[in-house]
């Protein structure tokens, strides 16, 4: 890419966009939505496969990008969460998987670039989503079997390199291995992620960010965040982070931690706050701006947006609060980065 | 420091490794210890119990290592009978769902680089490989190399290369020296995450080449340390004292030796068992200085006069400690330990011992029982034991005090006492029947020392009042599920406030909140009032309500936090954006009846199942709530492998299961159900019920309330009335409901267990019969979708998808988020015959009876969803009433929780 993004870390805070499915559901979607032309005939039901909708509704997807940008955000994430062979055998679409990837990568690039153009001092790039899938490696579903794994490390990394290269070949400037509720999981991307860099024999930034599940601080395979961010620091990594889950309140203390002990950037994307009695995300935009505008000012973070029940009206407001701030500086004694 | 050269500062780059929590590698952290007992090649047990495919037991070998004091666990399955990798990959996954183990970090240690891999795939934290090495080459070694940092662990290089191992100080550094260059210069490999192993072979064996062999492995960890920088030292320790087998004293006092000058030398990491280690200080000097010979190679009869010493201290070493030596304790740490661990075997010969050492009985209450509950009120408070284990504590402490009651009776006969214990009463209120949480509070106070009046469920406001006056109780302690509860208790805080009371009011249920106490309760009475989240939180709160010194803080400190909740809520009010009813009516969800296609039930009218199986019903239980009713959190089944709650959760879920196969085997419960469809249409926001498929007559008519808040652009105001195809449409369709209970046959058993002062089973077994009541709705719905109604004849899903409700159509309940209006439930109680059917009857607040009920209305279009109504306004409450033919006033106080106005 043509801006250097490690450069552009040292002088500012970078603004992630807010939720993808909560855009969406604004739009009443059918399943003639999903399905589009090219799936018309598919022998499942397509609705609510968001990610689908980079083919056959591209105009909404580019639109949420476009929203996200113009409130101030400098990444997008492709709408590619559940973008695996793994995640989309739910839809029996393995064979769609590529395409969603690349075609995600492709949209908001374009929708990148054509920021990037107009506002040249406040260059746009598109991170490549890689969502945890909807199984664990190192837990077994079965409760009576817990020897029993419903996905190996080898299931994922094979998924995880298809999906990191086809977002890469749809023009993604970072990959994001996101909401990892099972750091084997994430491992086995990271894995992927290296077998590809080293088959091109070219890197791209790479972004982690882990799931703390509730109060225990802890990860849905058990880890605290201190042992995630050691589980995943043989890779050299533009940022650590954690997102979802939990509001920016209850995220605190543990992105505390990652800004205390990561060798890397951090970065956070929480949700709006915690699910009402309904499930629904209320926390307004002044609120969480308030909550991040605290985290800002503590130095705790290099890179921060939002998660489930954000909206570009959050993201405009921390974006406001991230320009009224300094970047975490990293401490080059921590980094173990290494040169190769 | 020990080994002064390396002068590491905290932030500096160092050995991180992690299972679920993370084990860091300071200098002051010293040494590292490895558990060695879950190696086939080094334990003949734990060889013979995978071999016979015992992993439980061999998982219990782990976890002694792991309580033992080990901080990583080496794990080696390299045996000519066995698949190593199979078994490798089954016993690291068994490791990971046990968090008592899973929290330490994992060394996979094998000779065969594909069990090596194989392992590394099965650990979600960083782990070390043991062990990599030139041996085959350099080719090989760097592939390998490449591999262990692309999977993240740290990599245990042995002493050994093409020439073969190590032997000779010389040849160790000039491999570690060769293979450190080769791993940081050309593999990249992180200084830090290099451990060398350059061979402990052992010492004393009567061949003098051997004599060197602790010396030079001494010399070589201090030339690694201070020229390999970042790289660390390990070794096997139990090889050197080989000579020496059979003959435990001496191994550990060899084995604490050699630790001891290793460490000094810079060794960092071991491969030790804990219970084969003697404290260095503590072994006998005339030992440790044959040893030390030996080790240091400091004589040259050294090897002969520590086998003549052998002779004389053959002995069995250290011993496990056998569980119940706490029998043989004093009879006050009997008493503490049977509370804290909830042992009721020996409880009441236990008792009766305190009892004639003690002057009067009552003085074993206030002493070691109420000393041994407090130290469980202290753990508990703690966080280091959970309710389940409490409860049981309890449970010991009624027997015992049971056990007494008789001695405590005839001395009060003999002289007038009164007890000098606060007293709290606790209700259910008027109208409600849920007393599960009540119950919970109740013991979890009653170990904190406190008299409880339990008035138990349904009790009116006056009978309250009137009994805590008469009990001259500190303080009255309010419970409900139900929204209607909600009231109830603005009712109760108002006649308290009438009768000219103040004493502290707690408030406490599912339904309660902060805001709702601080806004409906609070203003009505005078006195203090708090809202009590949980049942750990009763204990500070009443201590604070029922204590002269504290109470006018707590007193001041809640009120002006309710009048300050009171404000923001009124300011908040007035932001919210509501529509009107007309509106909202408008903007209903957006369905094209003329393409949809209806589905005519198999069967229209009610149809009742009577004493249904209840292993049926057993399959489609959702255990997540039946762990947040015991204030578990985490969802089933990964509260298994949390932390903290883990074990505990794994305890109770295994007792329901107990109790679970006795109420099948012996027909305890009976679960009655009934379901009815019904040919139906929406008119206007109703749904009228017709008596047959002429459609002529209207049966009952149900009421639905739509949302009124602002919606987003696309976004429908819902209403349940939607989701039936309306009668203009002109197609014919079709609407449900149903009532199911499985608490038919409850009240003896709890009668039986409150004899039995067992509060644990109590709770279990209603906690269990409603886990039960909700399995069988989810069975009857499935039952409806597949067959009775058919209108998903192929849906297949796992429990997972059914816990999600993965499927088409819903089961809204009346009183709850979609339909609060609880008084609908009357009408659905009318159609189907609810009581007739299944003996489920209506209090005047509209809870069933039994407690363990569920009932709701079936939906069946794929565009049904749940929803919450929100706040509505006045305009739709008037509509409403109307429709209802009720009054305004009546509707309003029913629907109180979801007014966006207040009355």
């Amino acid at each position: 890419m043509a801006y250097d993004i490690q450069d552009i870390l040292k002088e500012r805070i970078l603004v992630l966009d807010g939720a993808m499915g909560t855009m969406i559901q604004r739009h009443t979607l059918e399943e003639e939505d999903f399905r589009g032309e090219r799936f018309k005939d598919h022998t499942h039901p397509l609705k609510g496969n968001n990610d689908l909708l980079s083919i056959t509704r591209p105009d909404i997807i580019k639109e949420i990008h476009a929203l996200y940008y113009e409130a101030g955000a400098d990444f997008a994430e492709t709408n590619t969460f559940s973008g695996t062979t793994i995640a989309q055998a739910d839809y029996h679409l393995e064979e769609a998987v590529y395409d969603i990837n690349y075609q995600s990568a492709k949209i908001a690039r374009e929708v990148a670039d054509e920021f990037t153009e107009r506002e040249p001092h406040k260059p746009r790039f598109v991170i490549g989503a890689m969502g945890p899938t909807n199984r664990t490696a190192s837990l077994s579903p079965d409760v009576n079997d817990p020897g029993f794994r419903a996905v190996s490390f080898d299931d994922l990394r094979v998924a995880y390199k298809q999906q990191a290269e086809a977002l890469l070949d749809g023009g993604a400037d970072i990959l994001l291995v996101e909401t990892v509720f099972d750091t084997l999981n994430a491992k086995a991307a990271v894995f992927a992620i290296e077998e590809v860099f080293e088959e091109r024999d070219k890197k791209w930034p790479v972004m982690v960010s882990g799931t703390i599940t509730d109060a225990s601080g802890r990860t849905l395979s058990g880890q605290t965040t201190e042992a995630f961010l050691v589980s995943l620091s043989h890779v050299p990594l533009l940022s650590i982070g954690l997102n979802c889950a939990l509001g920016a309140e209850q995220l605190r203390p543990y992105i505390q931690t990652l800004s205390k002990k990561a060798p890397f950037h951090v970065s956070a994307h929480p949700n709006a706050g915690l699910p009402n009695e309904f499930g629904e995300y209320d926390q307004s935009p002044e609120e969480m701006a308030e909550l991040i505008d605290g985290f800002l000012a503590d130095n705790f973070l290099n890179i921060v947006g939002g998660c489930c029940g954000t909206t570009p009206d959050h993201i405009r407001l921390i974006a406001e609060a991230a320009t009224k701030h300094k970047p975490r500086v990293l401490d080059s004694q921590l980094s173990i980065v290494d040169s190769q | 420091m020990v080994y002064g050269l390396l002068t590491m500062n905290e932030n500096q780059v160092t050995l991180k490794l992690s299972g679920l929590e993370p084990l860091i590698a300071t200098p002051q952290s010293n040494f590292i210890n490895v558990g060695e007992r879950t190696n086939v090649t080094g334990s003949l047990r734990f060889a013979r119990l995978i071999k016979e495919d015992k992993y439980d037991e061999a998982l219990s070998v782990a976890r002694d290592q792991v309580e033992g004091g080990a901080q990583i666990l080496d794990v080696n399955m390299d045996e000519g009978m066995l698949d190593g990798k199979e078994a490798m990959v089954r016993f690291l996954n068994l490791i990971a769902a046990e968090p008592d183990i899973a929290r330490i970090p994992i060394m996979v240690d094998s000779s065969k680089w594909e069990i090596i891999e194989a392992g590394l795939q099965c650990i979600q934290g960083k782990g070390v490989v043991n062990s990599i090495s030139l041996k085959e080459g350099e080719e090989k070694f760097i592939e390998q190399a490449k591999k262990v940092k692309r999977y993240g662990a740290a990599v245990i290089v042995m002493a050994f290369d093409e020439d073969g191992q190590a032997d000779s100080y010389e040849r160790r550094i000039e491999i570690c020296e060769r293979s450190y260059k080769v791993l940081t210069e050309i593999v990249n490999f992180p200084k830090e995450d290099i451990i060398f192993d350059p061979n402990i072979f052992p010492v004393a064996t009567g061949i003098e080449e051997h004599n060197n062999n602790a010396l030079d492995f001494f010399n070589a960890t201090r030339w690694i340390r201070q020229n390999l920088p970042g790289a660390h030292v390990s070794g096997g320790v139990s090889n050197v004292s080989f000579s020496f087998r059979g003959n435990n004293p001496v191994r550990e006092a060899m084995h604490s030796a050699f630790l001891y000058h290793a460490i000094k030398e810079g060794m960092d990491m071991g491969i030790v068992n804990p219970a084969m280690l003697e404290v260095y200080d503590d072994i006998p000097k005339d030992l440790l200085d044959r040893v030390e010979d030996v080790l240091l190679n400091r004589r040259e009869d050294a090897t002969e006069r520590l086998l003549e010493f052998a002779e004389t201290v053959k002995g069995e070493g250290k011993k496990l400690v056998k569980d119940d030596s706490w029998r043989k304790e004093s009879v006050e740490k009997r008493l503490e330990h049977a509370l804290v661990k909830g042992i009721v075997d020996h409880i009441e010969e236990d008792t009766e011992e305190a009892r004639q050492n003690s002057e009067r009985p009552l003085h074993v209450i206030e002493g070691p029982l109420m000393d041994g509950m407090n130290v469980v009120g202290d753990l508990f408070g703690s966080g280091k034991m959970f309710l389940p284990q409490v409860v049981k504590s309890a449970r010991v402490m009624k027997k015992a005090v049971a056990h007494l009651l008789p001695y405590l009776e005839a001395e009060k006969a003999a002289n007038a006492d009164t007890s000098s214990a606060s007293k709290i009463l606790l209700a259910t209120v008027k109208g409600d029947v849920h007393d599960i949480g009540k119950n919970i509070v109740g013991v979890v106070l009653a170990c904190n020392n406190y008299d409880i009046v339990d008035m138990g469920v349904m009790v009116p406001a006056d009978k309250i009042i009137d009994k805590a006056i008469e009990e001259q109780v500190d303080a009255i302690g309010l419970s409900g599920l139900i929204t209607p509860s909600l009231d109830e208790m603005v009712t109760v805080a108002k006649e308290m406030e009438r009768r000219k009371m103040s004493l502290p009011l707690l408030i406490g249920g599912a339904t309660t909140s902060r805001i709702h106490t601080a806004v409906k309760i609070d203003p009505v009475y005078s006195g203090s009032i708090v809202h009590v989240l949980d049942a750990s939180k009763s204990v500070p709160v009443a201590g604070e309500l029922i204590n002269k010194e504290t109470y006018d803080n707590i007193f001041s400190r809640t009120k002006d936090e309710y009048s300050k909740l009171r404000e923001d809520h009124a300011n908040r009010k007035q932001i919210k954006n509501y529509i009107s009813f007309n509106n909202a009516k408008a903007n209903r969800t957006v369905v094209d009846w003329s393409v949809k296609e209806m589905v005519k039930p198999t069967i229209l009218g009610n149809q009742a199942f009577k004493d249904y199986p209840i292993d049926e019903i057993r399959k489609y239980i959702d255990w997540t709530p039946f762990f947040s009713t015991w204030m578990l959190k985490g969802k089933y089944p990964a509260i298994f492998d949390n932390e903290v709650v883990g074990d505990e959760a794994k305890k109770l879920f295994d007792d329901a299961q107990v109790v679970l196969d006795e109420i099948i085997e012996e027909n305890l419960l009976y679960a009655n159900g009934v379901v009815g469809l019904y040919p139906a249409n929406a008119v206007g926001e109703d749904v009228e019920v017709y008596t047959d498929e002429s459609r002529s007559e209207v049966l009952k008519t149900f009421h639905f309330l739509r949302q009124q808040g602002k919606k987003g652009s696309g976004l429908p105001n819902l209403s349940l009335a939607d989701f039936v195809a309306p009668k203009s449409s002109g197609k014919k369709d079709y609407f449900g409901g149903f009532a199911v209970t499985a608490g038919v046959g409850i009240e003896p058993l709890i009668e039986k267990y409150k004899q039995d002062h067992d509060d644990y089973n109590s709770i279990m077994i209603k906690a269990v019969a409603d886990r039960l009541a909700e399995a069988f709705a989810e069975l009857l719905h499935e039952k409806i979708r597949k067959d009775l109604w058919g209108f998903a004849k192929t849906e297949n899903l796992d429990d997972e998808g059914l816990i999600k409700e993965k499927y088409q159509g819903i089961r809204p309940a009346p009183g709850y988020p979609a339909c609060p209006d609880h008084t609908e439930k009357g009408l659905l109680f009318d159609l189907l015959e609810v009581e007739k059917n299944t003996g489920i009857s209506l209090t005047e607040s509209y809870a069933m009876y039994p407690a363990a009920a569920v009932s709701g209305f079936y939906f069946m279009h794929e565009e049904s969803k749940y929803f919450g109504l929100g706040k509505i306004e006045k305009d739709q409450v008037v509509d409403y009433a109307a429709r209802k033919q009720m009054d305004v006033e009546v509707i309003e106080k029913w629907l109180a929780p979801n007014l966006s106005y207040d009355v």
